[in-house]
């Protein structure tokens, strides 16, 4: 898949929460208002996978969700960037020791960035942003993604 | 010159200055909305953007899609709201197929790009994509009633003033109905100018009449399964049928050009008559869509059909009353 200087500057973000304590997902609605506003850049937030170019996932995958974060994720057209928002998605988190979790969501599916916190701040996930649209300029330019 | 080709170079060259302005127009409503919530808001060229990227996008057809139907209906959409324009006076230019449809026509040709939306909805065989198209098929029957009310009055009026041709656009364009009422028939075209304005919303499918989108609950309804192209498509026809939208209802209701009141004639004049008749699109836009948009919440679709048929339909009786009855106190019937 060929990509365009205009993706960078045209980012749909979908959310994806796979069994978050909703604190990073409160983070990201911190994230959209006013006062950072990412449709600055032609950031936004989009309510089909179809439409999105970023997968924003959040959470530790828990046993049920592991399955629909593959099928959000085959859903997504390419090109696409997959965003790992808070400690959960790295290493599980709090969650690391319990019986229902399906792995952290680089076992699942591959990603791209990952924001550590727990939960981010808003500044954290624009800078994760920012890596995002770094690395698509990186694979533009021709390095093996 | 072949009237042949000119009719071909005017749709090319009208097509590919619709899909610009309408795309501006889309880029200025966003920024406005961004600054009437406090943010600084996308670039002005951001919907260009969002385009250029989405026709660069993987093209995913589901797999219990229509494959033909659901590649089709984007091309059909974009195709048939350009051709409305075909029909549409822009300033003092004449339009392109002026002498081949009239404005019965025009309300026929803006439900097409609606119903192209509602089979691609269908045929991409998702539960959401059904739900959002059976509810653009209910607002689409809501907002004709205004709509055909506002068209009628006016024309009807034109016609008791032994105006000739009265349904030809070009006769809206060239005679304002305003100039040819008493205070009663001011009155109707004052109810009329506020149908228009809640119609106009309705028609382009923006809050607070997008529930068939319904990004929040229906995850973009209609459109949630089209990607890439087709998706790059459908927002190209959406840009095209705000310009169409918005000159529609400038043509009707407020349709007077700058040059006689400059003195202005020749080029001067056409330019002129254009840039103004812009302005008045983007005043359109602004009033009716940007600020609307911003103020108010999506209705439920009985809230739709309700203030569609019960609020404005009644106030459009009201319209069509006064009018008959300006036309008689006048006593041209």
């Amino acid at each position: 898949m060929k990509l365009t200087t205009s993706l960078n500057r045209s980012l749909w973000v979908f959310h994806f929460n796979s069994g978050s304590c909703n604190g990073c997902d409160i983070e990201i609605v911190a994230t959209l208002t006013p006062r950072y506003d990412p449709e600055r850049f032609g950031v936004k937030l989009v309510g089909s996978p179809r439409h999105a170019d970023v997968l924003l996932v959040t959470g530790p995958v828990t046993n049920q969700m592991a399955d629909r974060l593959r099928r959000v994720y085959a859903q997504m057209p390419g090109p696409k960037v997959v965003m790992v928002v808070g400690t959960c998605g790295q290493s599980g988190g709090v969650f690391s020791t319990s019986y229902n979790l399906a792995g952290p969501i680089d076992q699942i599916i591959p990603v791209d960035v990952y924001v550590p916190g727990c939960a981010p701040r808003p500044e954290a996930i624009i800078q994760g942003v920012v890596t995002a649209i770094a690395k698509l300029e990186r694979i533009e330019g021709g390095a093996k993604q | 010159m072949n009237p042949i080709l000119a009719a071909v170079g005017g749709t090319i060259v009208l097509a590919i200055l619709a899909i610009a302005f309408g795309l501006i127009l889309s880029g200025i409503d966003r920024r406005v909305v961004a600054r009437m919530q406090a943010r600084v808001g996308p670039p002005l060229l951001q919907p260009f953007t969002d385009v250029r990227k989405l026709l660069a996008k993987q093209n995913i057809i589901p797999a219990n899609a229509i494959p033909w139907l659901f590649n089709l209906m984007p091309i059909v959409a974009l195709a048939s709201a350009i051709t409305i324009l075909l029909y549409l006076p822009f300033g003092s230019f004449a339009p392109v197929l002026g002498e081949f449809g009239d404005v019965i026509l025009v309300l026929y040709l803006l439900i097409i790009p609606s119903l192209a939306l509602v089979i691609g909805g269908f045929a991409s065989g998702s539960p959401y994509a059904t739900v959002g198209a059976q509810r653009e098929m209910v607002s689409m029957i809501a907002y004709e009633l205004p709509l055909a009310i506002a068209v009628i009055a006016i024309a009807w009026r034109l016609m008791a003033a032994g105006v000739a041709e009265p349904f030809l656009m070009l006769t809206l364009m060239q005679t304002p109905v305003w100039d040819v009422v008493g205070p009663l028939g001011i009155l109707a075209l004052l109810i009329l100018l506020v149908m228009m304005a809640w119609v106009t919303p309705g028609e382009l499918s923006k809050i607070p009449f997008d529930s068939p989108e319904a990004e929040t609950e229906l995850a973009g309804g209609i459109l949630v399964e089209y990607s890439g192209r087709n998706l790059g498509l459908f927002t190209l026809s959406q840009a095209v049928k705000m310009v169409a939208m918005s000159a529609f209802g400038i043509i009707l209701l407020l349709p007077w050009n700058l040059s006689p009141f400059l003195g202005l004639t020749g080029a001067a004049a056409g330019v002129a008559d254009l840039v103004f008749f812009l302005l008045k699109m983007l005043f359109v836009v602004i009033v009716s869509v940007t600020v609307v948009r911003t103020m108010m919440a999506r209705f439920r679709i009985t809230q739709v059909v309700g203030l569609y048929w019960l609020v404005l339909g009644g106030l459009g009786a009201l319209a069509i009353i006064l009018m008959m009855a300006d036309a008689f106190l006048l006593g041209v019937i």
